[in-house]
């Protein structure tokens, strides 16, 4: 057998993708409908600084962050259910974010007390119960994770009933329309820096937990039995996956609404380049699926520039395509062999 | 003359499966330091008997390692003392052959802690016991079935558990590797390890000390792999159509054709 892909060492590949978002975010900062100038004169002039400082430097980062935390839980989600086709969104977790958004946008979006509050929480924390309670329901329904056809027929009809229910809000309450299109759309556009700070926060706490769970997503590819022979206790750290797994693509989805493709993708481009535990698999997938939506919002803005393009619809199309390329790819791969 | 310790020991035990019963109130002992096979015909609850042993399924009955109760045994402590090895196991392409059998050494370690000398130790010995030693920086997708298998023994074997259960292990390997199978399984009795095995294979399952037969959720027979009373109730349970004949000292099974 020979093997023709090259191999990067983990520290490399680690190293290389930080450079890279070091790129992206002076990149990011750079470009934007006012140009090159704003960020020249940023020094000088108050309204440059404001554009640099204020809008681009935060969604920017922002789109790091919230592509770190969706790489990290495609990673965790393929590993937790050993199943490469995982994404934290086939669970469910997505259309629970957004049913949670939907809701909190219909019961506490009129009043403008209730929109103080809004601000103050964010959308995560109706986000971040929705994707929990998914990810939940699917579980409950596939009665458990061992059978991966029921699991991901599971995730696959929450995903729809659950959506099915956002829509039917949205309908009712046509005011919510607004807010729901861009959240479905995604967008890095609207980041803050509270968000950001909320994002690199999250995603701290999420990779720490992951790095600490990551030796149980080793035993498990040997299978569950042998992983309970192991002596490991498997339920309560399930349950924790779980638990951080919704905790980061609540708080990603809340931020930056529904972005495809950057959870599947991130850790499928790190195990072509990389043969690692999973502890380089989750730190690396978090780095590329940061240098990811970072690339992507940077085209979205130069695709169509001065006009915009929602991030999402562009990892979408992207994504699409990787994943096709990745399918002829093997398949070219077993004929050869 | 004390009668020898036994390391396994199963009373009633009952287990269902889907709601169908699959094994109907067995009672067994297993000798500590020797090879038991588990041998008869598909669907005669083996594979279902070796996971009662190792504690992985919901049970009526007790099971008792070493005098202790199973089921209420510290979880952590069962697994220094219970190997498991799974039909067909696997681990995830992208893991080094090292890792994978460090897996093993799971059971002895802290959380968080790093591997110790006796975790490298114990996995370097795994290792070249199985001749997996060479490969042990190469990933597991670049191993065929065969080594594959011969590297999930060496996880089973790192454990250094006083007791190892091993589902269908000759699985994938040619015959010199059986061959070294079998030593490797007489060098782990010698060391005083007991070896329960569940073998589909009844020419090597009769190379144990012991055998189990069984039969539609139930023990026909158990005795020694030499004793004539054990021959005939292999050859019965696969309906005369294999016969037991010595040859070379050893006893092998030929198809009735």
């Amino acid at each position: 057998m020979t093997h023709t892909s090259v191999r990067w060492s983990p520290l490399g590949l680690a190293l290389t993708l930080l450079v890279l978002c070091a790129l992206g975010i002076a990149l990011g900062s750079a470009v934007g409908s006012t140009g090159v100038e704003s960020w020249l004169n940023a020094w000088q002039d108050n309204v440059a600084w404001q554009i640099v400082w204020d809008i681009r430097l935060p969604r920017t980062l922002g789109a790091c962050a919230a592509g770190a935390l969706l790489g990290l839980s495609g990673a965790l989600a393929q590993g937790l259910f050993r199943n490469p086709l995982a994404d934290p969104y086939l669970l469910g977790s997505a259309s629970g974010a957004s049913l949670g958004v939907a809701v909190a946008l219909a019961l506490l979006g009129g009043s403008p007390l209730a929109s103080e509050l809004l601000v103050r929480l964010g959308l995560t924390g109706a986000a971040f119960v929705g994707a929990v309670l998914a990810v939940m329901l699917t579980l409950l329904l596939s009665r458990g994770v061992q059978h991966t056809l029921r699991l991901l027929l599971a995730g696959v009809i929450v995903g729809v009933v659950l959506g099915a229910l956002a829509s039917l809000i949205t309908l009712m309450r046509p005011d919510v329309l607004q807010g729901m299109q861009g959240f479905l759309l995604g967008s890095t556009s609207f980041i803050a820096w509270t968000s950001c700070v909320l994002m690199f926060g999250v995603l701290a706490v999420c990779v720490v937990l992951a790095l600490a769970l990551s030796r149980v997503l080793d035993a498990l590819t040997l299978g569950e039995s042998t992983a309970l022979s192991l002596g490991l206790p498997l339920a309560p750290v399930r349950v924790a996956l779980v638990c951080v797994l919704a905790l980061a693509t609540g708080t990603a989805v809340a931020q930056t609404g529904l972005i495809a493709f950057v959870g599947l993708a991130a850790p499928h481009l790190v195990r072509s380049m990389v043969k690692a535990k999973h502890n380089w698999v989750l730190l690396l997938s978090a780095l590329m699926g940061g240098a990811l939506l970072l690339a992507a919002d940077l085209l979205a803005r130069l695709v169509i520039a001065p006009q915009e393009m929602p991030v999402g619809v562009l990892t979408a199309v992207l994504g699409g395509g990787y994943l096709l390329w990745l399918m002829s790819r093997s398949q070219h791969m077993r004929v050869a062999r | 003359m004390t009668a020898p310790r036994q390391a396994l020991r199963v009373c009633d035990v009952r287990v269902s499966l889907g709601g169908q019963a699959v094994l109907h109130g067995l009672d067994l002992s297993f000798s500590a330091g020797r090879w038991t096979s588990i041998v008869g015909p598909n669907g005669a609850g083996k594979s279902t008997l070796l996971k009662t042993l190792a504690g992985l399924l919901p049970t009526q009955g007790r099971v008792f390692l070493f005098d202790q109760a199973l089921q209420t045994m510290d979880r952590k402590l069962r697994a220094q003392q219970l190997s498991w090895l799974g039909q067909n196991e696997t681990a995830s392409d992208d893991l080094r052959v090292w890792d994978v059998v460090m897996l093993g050494r799971m059971p002895h370690q802290e959380w968080l802690a790093a591997p110790s000398a006796q975790d490298h130790a114990a996995v370097d010995t795994a290792l070249k016991a199985t001749q997996a030693w060479d490969w042990r920086e190469r990933s597991l997708g670049h191993l065929s079935a065969g080594e594959r298998q011969r590297v999930m023994l060496a996880r089973a074997m790192a454990v250094q558990a006083q007791v190892m259960l091993m589902d269908e292990p000759l699985a994938n390997l040619d015959p010199p590797h059986q061959v070294d199978w079998l030593e490797q399984v007489r060098c782990l009795t010698s060391q005083s390890t007991t070896v329960i095995s569940v073998l589909h294979e009844v020419g090597m399952a009769l190379h144990a000390d012991d055998m189990v037969v069984m039969q539609a959720g139930r023990v026909v027979h158990q005795g020694a792999c030499a004793d004539a009373a054990t021959h005939r109730a292999v050859e019965a349970v696969f309906d005369k159509r294999i016969a037991i004949h010595a040859l070379d000292g050893q006893w092998v099974a030929v198809p009735k054709l």
